[in-house]
């Protein structure tokens, strides 16, 4: 393949892949998302494939593999073009019926359709479901069009074109454009990224590095994976436009090595880049030389800081280093000048080129710009990757988009921005979700995870569980940060068992803010906020906790306590022979007893009696 | 000569500095002491025990807390090392120091001139308090790379690679001179593990003084003023 040099070039191949694209009647894609892989894909893939071979309509139908669609709770995906029909939640059984009814005939297969869980409508098309009505999805819209590992794909859709356009205007006036735009940092801290490019830009020094962090490790956030491996095209061409306006010739992706997709798909991409003459020398025969290299991360999270990925790369160990004064842009990878950016924010790039900054700006509300993706997790019924512009509101995403709580339960709290968010309770839920707000709601935006809770979840328990996920994570360097967050584990611990006193919330409180006060890095500066938000909206739990010694919500297991009611218990014996620990005894139709000191709370007597009369205390 | 270019406050005084010296530099020239346990003079400054915390002011931002050690001074900053935010958080800090390495004579020491009375964590037995001045010592005056830190969080823990002395390892024996946890705890504390201070029940401060970082019972000292 000959390689691009003009702007006429890249639109001659443009035209003949459209050209080439032409001769497909029909696209079938299926989602190869994380979610759907899951789902089993690859072999709806593989029968699919099959079938058209079998019909001989290799050459008159396009199958294409994508990335992810976002609804991962009704994966798999099939989609049908040009008609666009939607089909969710397909198997390997329902392939031939697909195939006789919707690629043979223009004929639409009625269960495989969304059905609406209120009106009780089938949904043929992906614009009408509820899920994807109130999304604004201009960075993940185009995962279902194209194929992570054809360059082509992405081609056809614009892509690159963004490029063609920067490498005529002088470096300065790209900074003004992102600068224009409000563009800021998608990884959670929210910097203005046309600024930290002009930072970069300014400071002295002839080799300059652009890195890419895709070290993404928040339990249950999983959308710069989405992003890298649907369309790592889109990343690489805001790389490289970034790169192009501070002046750098080397980019680096980091991307943790559990990803091994988007390794994958983004290792393919360079290589295609490449070969076009999209990456290396003499770019489009304007004489910028620039390329890129994956890095692949050990998978530790504080690998995520920047300090501490820039550690990694050069070879070390992921530990962070002192940086109050002396930001990355200044001295960063190998003494460097480096600019570290997310995927998500190299993705919003190329868009706010193509459009115009004005067009960027006027989306989301008045300090945060553009679109977010969040990864929507937990107690919701549609789980997924969604996409919003800045400042909708949480009852918005999660009652709208997610459709509410599952099994009709109550809404209880809303976790954003991982381990180093907090959560959000359900009186805030009008709260326009940007920066600003959710800090000030001692939450974080951070890089998008958003866990939904429900009334069955004791707040204890989840302050408990993220601290734990501290505890592993830290990097163990700093004081605060490696016996405080331990310590902090202990006490709430303490709390979730029944030895809470009455001093350990002003204990827990003292440390909280000394570990956030003066702890090294990020990880540690925001640990506690995982205690501090739960302890500011849910305070009446913890001293339930402490004081009637009581879990509301029936979630940690050294405070429930069963009991047989002898109103109810019939002596039928049937939670006698369950109990796996010989923990209840009674005479046939007589009241049992539980012998507590025995019991283990394993709740087996409770799901067995058919008389509820084994009852939570 | 040294050319003094930059002028701060710390603690109200105003202070000159030269461009690249650290906040806890400037403040050692003038007989402020600051508290340290992994600083070390001469080897790089690494920012780990955050026991040198200050309170910084720039410009109209909120004050924030930051280790001395490895903060740059600049023009018109406002140092203060004994506000109550700082000697708040120094306390906390010797707390979770000597909570978990009570048998370690530097921590009690620290502990005790942090007016820590009462140690409200469990109690461990560590003899590592992982300040690193030995990988330092190691790595930046010797060359010698043979020592560094094994896992993360609470097991981090300063190995040889693979557990058995390398090639490399002269044996100069660098890292066991500089190491301060390796003092015999002193005659105070009785039973393993339990919080010591009893130097402070006496009326003067003892002569040994924690890498002389805390200026002995000098009035600059509130914890030893408060002890009194």
């Amino acid at each position: 393949m000959k390689k691009i040099r003009t702007k006429k070039n890249l639109e001659e191949y443009r035209k003949r892949i459209k050209k080439e694209n032409s001769k497909f009647k029909k696209i079938v894609t299926i989602c190869g998302g994380t979610g759907c892989h899951a789902y089993n894909c690859e072999q709806v893939k593989q029968k699919l494939r099959k079938e058209l071979v079998k019909n001989g309509l290799l050459k008159k139908v396009a199958l294409k593999v994508s990335g992810c669609h976002g609804f991962c709770e009704n994966g798999p995906i099939v989609t049908i073009r040009p008609e666009n029909i939607f089909y969710q939640r397909v198997s390997e059984k329902d392939v031939p019926e697909i195939m006789e009814k919707s690629i043979l005939k223009n004929k639409i297969v009625e269960h495989l359709l969304y059905e609406d869980p209120v009106s009780r409508q089938k949904v043929t098309y992906l614009e009408e479901i509820p899920f994807y009505k109130s999304q604004k999805r201009l960075l993940l819209g185009k995962n279902g069009l194209i194929e992570p590992d054809k360059i082509e794909d992405y081609i056809v859709q614009g892509g690159y074109g963004a490029l063609v356009k920067v490498l005529k205007l002088p470096a300065q006036k790209i900074i003004e454009i992102i600068k224009a735009s409000g563009l800021r940092g998608r990884g959670g801290g929210g910097f203005p990224t046309g600024r930290k490019w002009e930072f970069c830009r300014n400071t002295e020094g002839e080799i300059k590095y652009v890195i890419c962090n895709c070290d993404e490790g928040d339990p249950g956030a999983y959308m710069d994976r989405s992003l890298l491996e649907g369309n790592p095209h889109s990343v690489i061409e805001g790389m490289i436009i970034g790169a192009f306006a501070i002046g750098s010739n080397q980019g680096y992706i980091y991307v943790r090595h559990e990803y091994p997709l988007a390794c994958r798909n983004a290792q393919i991409a360079i290589r295609q880049a490449r070969k076009l003459g999209l990456l290396g020398k003499n770019i489009l025969g304007s004489g910028f030389n620039f390329d890129i290299q994956i890095a692949k991360g050990g998978g530790a999270f504080v690998c995520g800081e920047s300090t501490a990925l820039i550690a990694s790369l050069e070879g070390r160990m992921g530990e962070p280093r002192d940086k109050q004064h002396l930001h990355t842009t200044e001295s960063g990878l190998w003494g460097k000048p480096t600019n570290i950016n997310n995927v998500e924010t190299w993705a919003n790039v190329p868009l706010i080129i193509n459009n115009g900054p004005e067009w960027f700006y006027q989306i989301g509300n008045e300090n945060s710009k553009g679109t977010k993706i969040f990864s929507l997790v937990g107690k919701v019924q549609n789980t997924g990757l969604v996409e919003v512009p800045m400042g909708t509101t949480l009852r918005e995403i999660i009652f709208e988009i997610g459709g509410g709580i599952l099994n009709g339960k109550k809404f209880k709290a809303v976790q954003t921005g991982g381990p180093s968010g907090g959560c959000v309770p359900a009186d805030s839920l009008d709260l326009p979700v940007d920066y600003e707000q959710l800090n000030a709601a001692g939450s974080m935006m951070g890089s998008g995870g958003m866990i939904v809770m429900d009334e069955d979840t004791c707040m204890v328990d989840v302050a408990k569980y993220f601290l734990n996920f501290l505890k592993e994570e830290s990097c163990g360097k700093c004081l605060p940060c490696r016996e405080g967050i331990k310590r902090m584990l202990e006490i709430v611990t303490d709390i979730s068992e029944g030895r809470g006193k009455e001093d350990t919330l002003d204990l827990l409180e003292e440390l909280s803010a000394v570990v956030t006060d003066t702890s090294l890095c990020g990880l540690g500066k925001t640990a506690a906020n995982p205690v501090l938000s739960t302890l500011r909206y849910f305070r009446d739990e913890y001293e339930n906790h402490i004081k009637e010694k009581k879990c509301p919500a029936g979630v940690c297991v050294p405070l429930l306590r069963y009991e047989i009611l002898a109103d109810c218990c019939k002596g039928c014996g049937a939670c006698i022979k369950i109990c796996p620990y010989n923990a209840i005894s009674g005479k046939p139709k007589e009241i049992h007893i539980i012998n507590q000191d025995i019991c283990a709370k394993c709740g087996s007597c409770k799901t067995i009696c058919k008389f509820n009369a084994v009852q939570l205390q | 000569m040294i050319v003094f270019d930059t002028t701060l406050t710390i603690d109200g005084i105003k202070v000159n500095g030269k461009k690249g010296e650290t906040i806890l530099e400037v403040a050692k020239r003038y007989g402020i002491n600051i508290p340290t346990l992994c600083f070390v003079e001469n080897l790089p400054s690494y920012g780990a025990c955050r026991l040198c915390v200050v309170e910084i002011s720039k410009g109209k931002n909120p004050p924030i807390l930051s280790a001395s050690c490895t903060y740059d001074i600049q023009e018109g900053l406002v140092v203060n090392t004994k506000s109550e935010r700082v000697v708040k958080a120094r306390k906390i800090l010797a707390e979770l120091l000597v909570a978990s390495a009570p048998n370690v004579k530097i921590a009690q020491d620290i502990a005790a001139r942090c007016g820590v009375k009462e140690v409200r964590f469990k109690m461990e037995d560590n003899r590592c308090v992982l300040c690193g001045i030995c990988v330092r010592m190691c790595h930046e005056q010797m060359g010698g790379e043979a020592l560094g830190f094994v896992g993360r969080g609470i097991e981090r823990k300063i190995q040889m690679p693979f557990n058995k002395r390398p090639k490399e390892c002269l044996l100069c024996r660098g890292c066991e001179f500089v190491c301060p946890a390796m003092e015999i705890p002193c005659q105070g504390v009785k039973i393993p593990g339990e919080l010591c201070g009893r130097c402070l029940r006496m009326d003067e401060m003892p002569y040994c003084c924690t890498l002389g970082s805390f200026g002995c019972s000098c009035d600059h000292n509130p914890l030893a003023s408060s002890s009194k």
